[in-house]
This record gives C-alpha cells, structure tokens and sequence, in this order.
C-alpha cells in the first residue's frame, strides 16, 4: 500500500489533506459533518461515558452494518494512521474486509492485522487480545448505546435517570436475575459505570473483555449510526461493572479450555461444533492474536476436544 | 408545656390544573361550591391547604372524589408539582442522615428533582389504592423491596433479602413467596406488598392514599388492622387519606375535611365524627350512619 | 384542678336547615384535685354532653374548662391546640363512654394493654398487667383472648374501664360505666374507683346508681333545667364514710 506524498503540499490538497479517488473528498465526509462528528467525540470525551446526540450521516453500507463506528473512523482517520478493522475478533469476515475497504479506497491509508501496528482499530463485539497502547483510538460499534433500555422503554425517563444517576432500575434488573436465575445472565453488553458516575453501555463485548475497558491507555470510542449517538471513554477512566458485594462480576470461564489453533489458555475463545461429528471446539476469537501465537510457535499443548453433547 | 415541632409543615399548598385566571381563587372552592373556574375552566384540585403533622401522629383527610385529598397527598410525594406552597420537614438527626444537602426549615417544593427523589426515597412511604403505581407487578415482591433499597445505596443482596423476608414476615405476607411476581397476588396481599415496600426503609413520614377502596370487607379488615399495629409499633406520621369515616375512626387521631379542593373543617377525629359543624361534614356524617 | 365557666353547647343541624339543638344551659363548677364530681339531673340535660365537651368530643359553643395539668400549668381544654390537647388525652385523661367503644378484632386483654403499649411498657409486661386488671374486674380468664366485640354489656364495660384506667389517669371522665352491672361487679368496680381518687385521680362521672354516687362522690352537680337559665347547684355530700 503505497503512501500519498506529502512533500510540497501538491496544489490539488485542501485543508492540508490529499484529494480522496473518484472526486470524493478526503475519507468520504464532507468537511462540515467531519467537524460535527469531532466536536460531539470532543464533548464525549469530557464527559466520559455520557451519550451525546449526533447528526448521523447517510452512509453507503446499510444502518445496522457499522455506520456508527465508519463515522468515527472516517471522520478521525489521517493519511498518517494505519487502520485496522475487525469483526468480532476476525479481520477476514465480510463486514470488517468491506469496512477496511471501503477506508482504504476513500483516504488511501496503510491497513494491518497486527494490533500494536495500528493507530486507529474499528471493532464490532471485541477487543484485541493484545494490550492496546497509549496514541492507539479504539473506534467501537454499537447497536443500542443506552444502557437502560433493557429497564425503560421511554427516552425521557432513561434520560432523567442518567441526569439523576439513578441507577436503581438496572440494579433492580440485576437483582432480579440473580434472585431467578441464581446469577446474573447478562452475556455481551454488560453494564458498566464509568468514572463512578454515568452508566454505560460497553457495546456487545462479552463479559471477558469488560474488565479491560477499565483505565486501557488507549482512546475508545463508541457510535451508534441508527441511534445517533457518540460515547467515549478517555485514556485511564475508571470503569466498574455493576457488580454486588457479595455477587461479584464474573468473566466466561474457560477452565481447562484451550485454542485448537494455537494452543493459548488466555484469550477469549469461540465455542465450534462440528455437525457431522457433534464435537466441540474451541478457538480464540481475535484470530490475528492467535496466528502471531502459532507462528511464534506457542502452540504446545494438543487440541482440545470434548465429547458430543 | 413544649411540644416539639411539627415533624411536617404544609403552608398554602395550592395545585391547578390548566392556565388560571385571576378569577380563580374567587370563583372556585368551597364557597363556590365547585372547583373548576366558570371563567378560564382551570381546575383548583387544591387550594391554601395548610396543616401541620407531628411525631407519632396519624392524621386524616376526608372528603368526596374530587375533593383533592389525593392530590394533596400527591403533592407531598412529589408525584405532582404544586402551583403554590410550602413543604417543610423537621427530622431528627438520624433522619436527615444521608441527606447533608438538607437545610432545616428549607421548602422542599424548591429542591432540585434529583434531591426531591433522594428525599422520598429515604424519608417517606406511600401505598396507593392502586397496586399498579406503588409496585412493579413484573417484579418479585422481594424485588420490589429491594428496589428502595438499592435506591438508597444498598449493595448486598443477601442483606437485602433479609431485610424483605422481615418486612414481609410483619405485613403478613408468606415469606416463601418473597421471589413470586406481586402479579399473582390477590388485592389485599398486594396492598400489603405495597405496605412492606413502603416501610423498608425506615420513613419519617408515611402516606396513605385510599389503601382498602376496593378491597372485600373482610380483606380491608385485615389491612387496617395490620396498619394499626404497626402505627403502635413503629409510632411513624401517617396521613390516611379515605373518602371512608370507618377508616378514619378506625385509624386517625386528628382530620382534615375537603371539599373543592379547600379544607372545610379540621379537628380531633372523634369530634369530627360526632360532633361535625361543617355543614359538608355533617351531611357526610350523616351520610354513613 | 378542673374548673368550668358558663360551658354551653347547641348543636346546629345544617342538615336541619340550620336548626339549633340545646345540648345544656350554662354550666359552671370547679373540681379539687383527687376529689370526685358527680353530674345528676334527668336525662336530657345533657349531662353526657358535659364530659364529651371536656374530652373534646364536643366542641363547646361558649364558656371555659380550664384545666391545671400534669406539667403545672392551667390550660383552657376548648382552646388548647389539637396535638396539646391528644397529647393530655393519651398522658393524663380517662374517658369511658356509656357505650362499648372497643376496637373490633382485638382481643380484650390487647385492648386493656394497648395505653400501656404505647407508654413503651414491654409487651409482656403489658399483658400481664391487663390480665390481672380485668381478672380483678370479674372477667373470666377464658375471654380475655376473646374478641370483646362478643361479650355481654357488662362484660364490654368492665374492660372499656380497665382500658381506661390501667395506667391511672389525673383526670377520669365516666358516663354511666355501671349500668349494666351486677352487684357484685358493681363492688368491685367501685373499690377500684376509690383506689384511683385516693392515688390522686380527679373524676367527674354520672352515675344512674344513688348508692355509688353517695359512697364515691365529694361534690354533685345538679344540671340545669334545659331552658331556664336558673337551677345549677352544687351540693356537697358526706362522703368518705366507705
């Protein structure tokens, strides 16, 4: 991937940008919705963890398909970053090869698989396993931002809440799962209070990576392009899973499991049934992260399997 | 002889609904019989109602439908904002605990909605004639509770569960059905749900708004009695607002007479009852018996 | 210790379009501390009416009862403040009514022990107090966990006055507490009656029965004639010859 020459400022740049291909402006946006969608990150930034409204733009994938997080990238990317996008763990699935696509025709920047290589990671449903650095921006998708809708269906209501920090109707939820199920049965989209004050809605990230949102060096991001709204996490912010003192939060247990691929016992894994045979497998779910362990030659242990169900 | 101060003080509450004209206060109340504005058609649902409730004490609010007694004990919740009016609390120390923000003698109609929220939480009970605004029917009885509680910054749920499991042990309500949904309660053991969720933390002032209307006869008796004992037992104010002067014999020491929205008559219960001199009272009086 | 003035009561019907109804003339007596008044006249003169004016049952239409309380000071009863006034109820006066007023459905004993209750008196305790009360009365140990609601009428009185009396009050309004007594009964509650005036209780009662008004009265207080302004009059007795 070739870089665009930045010596001399050629005469067709403008705002000290390269023209993008086929008349687009530089990554897509125009520059108006660039500088509305960088004040509203600037607001949430300030205040972390605090919906803030945005005017969504019509993007060419489908609302649903990532528009909210294309927005963020779209709207931050440099010809300087190097993008790296990813699909619940996988940098191959169809949505994250036609996202990073899409970035790479419109603003001609450098892609890679590797975490510490990227400057700017968009990412549905995961974190990379490997540690996020300070400079890194995570940019995540989000389907529902509002963390108290599961407990209220009015917008105002969930909004005076927010405003009251009264949180009492979620607690109430969790309260309720533990007293009917004997623990709480929220997977993915675990709710989280940020910096002891707004509650938050991490995204659909299973439980495994909730405890690493807490004060990660790198910038995260969050936008949700049908609901229109932007979310932020600033570098270091405190961010506590709702949790009670004698029902402490839990991540997945994966006691005993490893990858088939590369053999590793501490990343997240995706469960794979075989439906000739009916066996499980496992596999880590950041499949970049898993082939740098086995080209490290990390994979010791054999694959393991277990009976069918 | 001093008695201590009034622990609730009420000066010139005053509710109307729609855009009010400065015919209003003339053309509506008791002495105009009627308390919609001929004028602008506002509805005064209440007008200068001024009382005072001290510790221990149970006081009534009697009158019609429409006589804005409920009203009035909705504005005391703050589920309604008043037009006009005072609202001041005297707690004891313990009481105005967790809510350092409170200034004595402050007018709680002029708090914040986020302190007015934290204040009745903490500091006052109500259970409604209607099941359906004092609980979540979709939540267990025990999560109904608990509800209050995480309000108030509880976060052990063992401890919360003991604390439910008693509440409901002492309204009457089997312990074993802590984790069952208020939905498939009969209407007295929701009331009593209601009664539990109301008490779990301790209020200074508890709110009564019609707790038996509906319920069979046999039902409310069982209701009343349990809000006798415990009145004698945790000795908490009360006001019972009932359109029924059984209930008002039965539970209050001191009432309040409305009509159209105003206070018509005031004194102890029993003279009330017996020795009514307001023409309304006395044809309410005479009504029942 | 209790001192009435030119009490007067009418009861205005509105129901009646404004009738007024003469509860009694003007009354005026003073009763010393630890002594017993008694009210006698026949019926209609209002003599029930007197007692509920004090209690505050009634509100009176004109006069005073000043009252010297327990705290020393004098009070005028029609005019002290509601929450003053209950507070002097629960602390200081008795008030039995001529007819059953019992709470339904709580057992005799709980009745009995209820002004205890709210003193703070351990609930055993309590009970324990209110049973030897009403064994005292005559009140069979089997019905003191029964409902009063069911108990003959001099049953009902017998604990509507242990009610009263557990925790002797300074001042002890009766209105008739033995009409449906036998002699017996009547006895015993009249010993009991003499206990609480000779530990300080002030009373003032009617009584239909002319041996008890003889035997526990210091003072009766004729009412006056409805009507006719004249005709109060206060007679001391012999008494204390029990």
């Amino acid at each position: 991937m070739s870089r665009p020459a930045r010596a001399g400022a050629p005469a067709d740049w403008r705002d000290g940008l390269p023209p993008g291909r086929d008349g687009y402006s530089f990554a897509f946006l125009d520059a108006g919705a660039k500088r509305e969608i960088r004040r509203r990150i600037l607001k949430a930034v300030a205040i972390p963890g605090c919906q803030v409204p945005f005017g969504s733009r019509e993007m060419p994938i489908a609302r649903g398909w990532g528009t909210g997080g294309l927005q963020l990238t779209l709207a931050l990317i440099g010809p300087e970053d190097v993008l790296k996008v990813i699909d619940q763990g996988a940098d191959d699935s169809v949505n994250a090869v036609s996202i990073r696509r899409f970035v790479q025709r419109v603003t001609g920047v450098r892609t890679t698989t590797d975490t510490p290589a990227a400057t700017l990671i968009q990412t549905r449903h995961r974190i990379p396993e490997e540690p996020l650095r300070p400079h890194q921006i995570l940019v995540f998708q989000v389907p529902i931002p509002e963390p108290l809708r599961l407990v209220e269906p009015s917008e105002k209501e969930t909004r005076r809440m927010h405003a009251e920090a009264d949180y009492s109707r979620m607690w109430l939820y969790l309260y309720e799962d533990i007293v009917t199920y004997g623990e709480i049965t929220i997977g993915a989209r675990y709710p989280v209070l940020v910096n002891r004050r707004h509650l938050m809605d991490p995204s659909p990230i299973p439980r495994w990576d909730v405890e690493r949102l807490d004060r990660n060096p790198a910038l995260m991001l969050f936008c949700a392009g049908r609901e229109k709204r932007i979310y932020a996490l600033p570098p270091h912010t405190l961010v506590e899973p709702l949790q009670f003192e004698d029902v402490p939060f839990r991540v997945e247990s994966f006691a005993g499991r490893r990858c088939r691929r590369c053999g590793s016992a501490r990343s997240f894994l995706d469960e794979a049934i075989d439906e000739a045979t009916g066996r499980r497998s496992y596999a880590c779910s950041d499949a970049a992260f898993c082939e740098k362990v086995r080209k490290a030659g990390g994979r010791t242990a054999p694959e393991p399997e277990e009976g069918g169900p | 002889m001093t008695l201590p101060p009034p622990i609730v003080q009420v000066r010139g509450l005053t509710r109307r609904f729609g855009t009010g004209c400065p015919a209003c206060p003339e053309l509506t109340g008791p002495a105009a019989e009627t308390n919609q504005c001929p004028r602008c058609r506002s509805v005064t649902a209440c007008r200068e109602v001024s009382f005072e409730l001290h510790s221990g004490e149970v006081l009534g609010i009697v009158g019609e439908s429409g006589s804005g007694k409920s009203t009035v004990v909705r504005l005391l919740h703050f589920d309604l904002a008043p037009t006009a009016g005072e609202y001041r609390l005297n707690l004891n120390g313990a009481a105005a605990a967790g809510l350092p923000w409170l200034e004595p003698g402050q007018n709680l109609f002029e708090l914040g909605p986020h302190q007015r929220r934290q204040l009745r939480n903490r500091l006052m009970g109500i259970v409604y004639q209607n099941p359906l605004l004092g609980l979540r029917l979709k939540v267990t009885a025990g999560g109904n509770i608990a509800e209050r509680l995480l309000m108030a910054g509880w976060r052990r749920v063992e401890r919360m569960r003991e604390r439910a499991a008693d509440l409901l042990a002492r309204t009457e309500v089997p312990v074993e059905r802590m984790d069952e949904l208020p939905r498939h309660f009969s209407g007295g053991m929701q009331q009593r749900v209601q009664i539990a969720k109301a008490l779990s933390t301790d209020p200074a002032v508890l709110l009564l708004d019609e707790v038996t209307t509906g319920l069979d006869v046999s039902v409310q008796a069982r209701v009343l009695d349990l809000i006798r004992s415990l009145q004698r037992e945790l000795q908490i104010a009360t006001i019972v607002v009932s359109h029924d002067l059984g209930v008002i014999r039965m539970l209050t020491t001191r009432t309040l007479v409305m009509r159209y929205g105003g206070i018509v008559e005031q004194g102890l219960s029993d003279q009330i009852l017996e020795d009514p001199q307001h023409p309304y009272t006395q044809l309410l009086v005479n009504s029942t018996l | 210790m209790l001192t009435v003035e030119k009490l007067e009561k009418q009861f205005v019907s509105h129901v009646l379009n404004g009738k007024e109804i003469l509860g009694f003339s003007p009354v005026s007596f003073s009763v010393p501390q630890a002594t017993a008044l008694g009210l006698s006249g026949p019926s209609g003169t209002g003599k029930s009416s007197v007692l509920k004016c004090i209690y505050r049952t009634y509100v009176a239409s004109a006069g005073t009862i000043r009252y010297h309380s327990g705290a020393g000071d004098w009070v005028d009863l029609t005019l002290l403040p509601e929450n003053e006034l209950l507070r002097l109820r629960r602390a200081e006066m008795g008030y039995v009514a001529q007819f059953l007023s019992v709470l339904p459905r709580v057992s005799a004993v709980d009745t009995v022990a209820e002004p205890l209750l709210a003193d703070g008196v351990p609930r055993e305790e309590a009970r324990d107090r209110a049973r030897r009360l009403l064994a005292r009365l005559g009140i069979e140990r089997s019905l003191h966990d029964a409902y009063p609601a069911t108990f003959s009428g001099g049953e009902k009185q017998r604990v509507n006055l242990a009610r009263a009396v557990i925790r002797p009050p300074r001042l002890l309004l009766l209105d008739e507490p033995t009409a449906s007594l036998d002699p017996g009964s009547l006895q015993v509650v009249l010993d009991l009656l003499l206990e609480l005036k000779a530990a300080g209780t002030t009373l003032v009662a009617i009584f239909h029965d002319r041996s008890i008004m003889d035997r526990l009265m210091d003072a009766v207080y004729r009412m006056p004639e409805k009507g006719g302004e004249t005709g109060q009059l206060a007679t001391r007795t012999s008494s204390h010859e029990t």
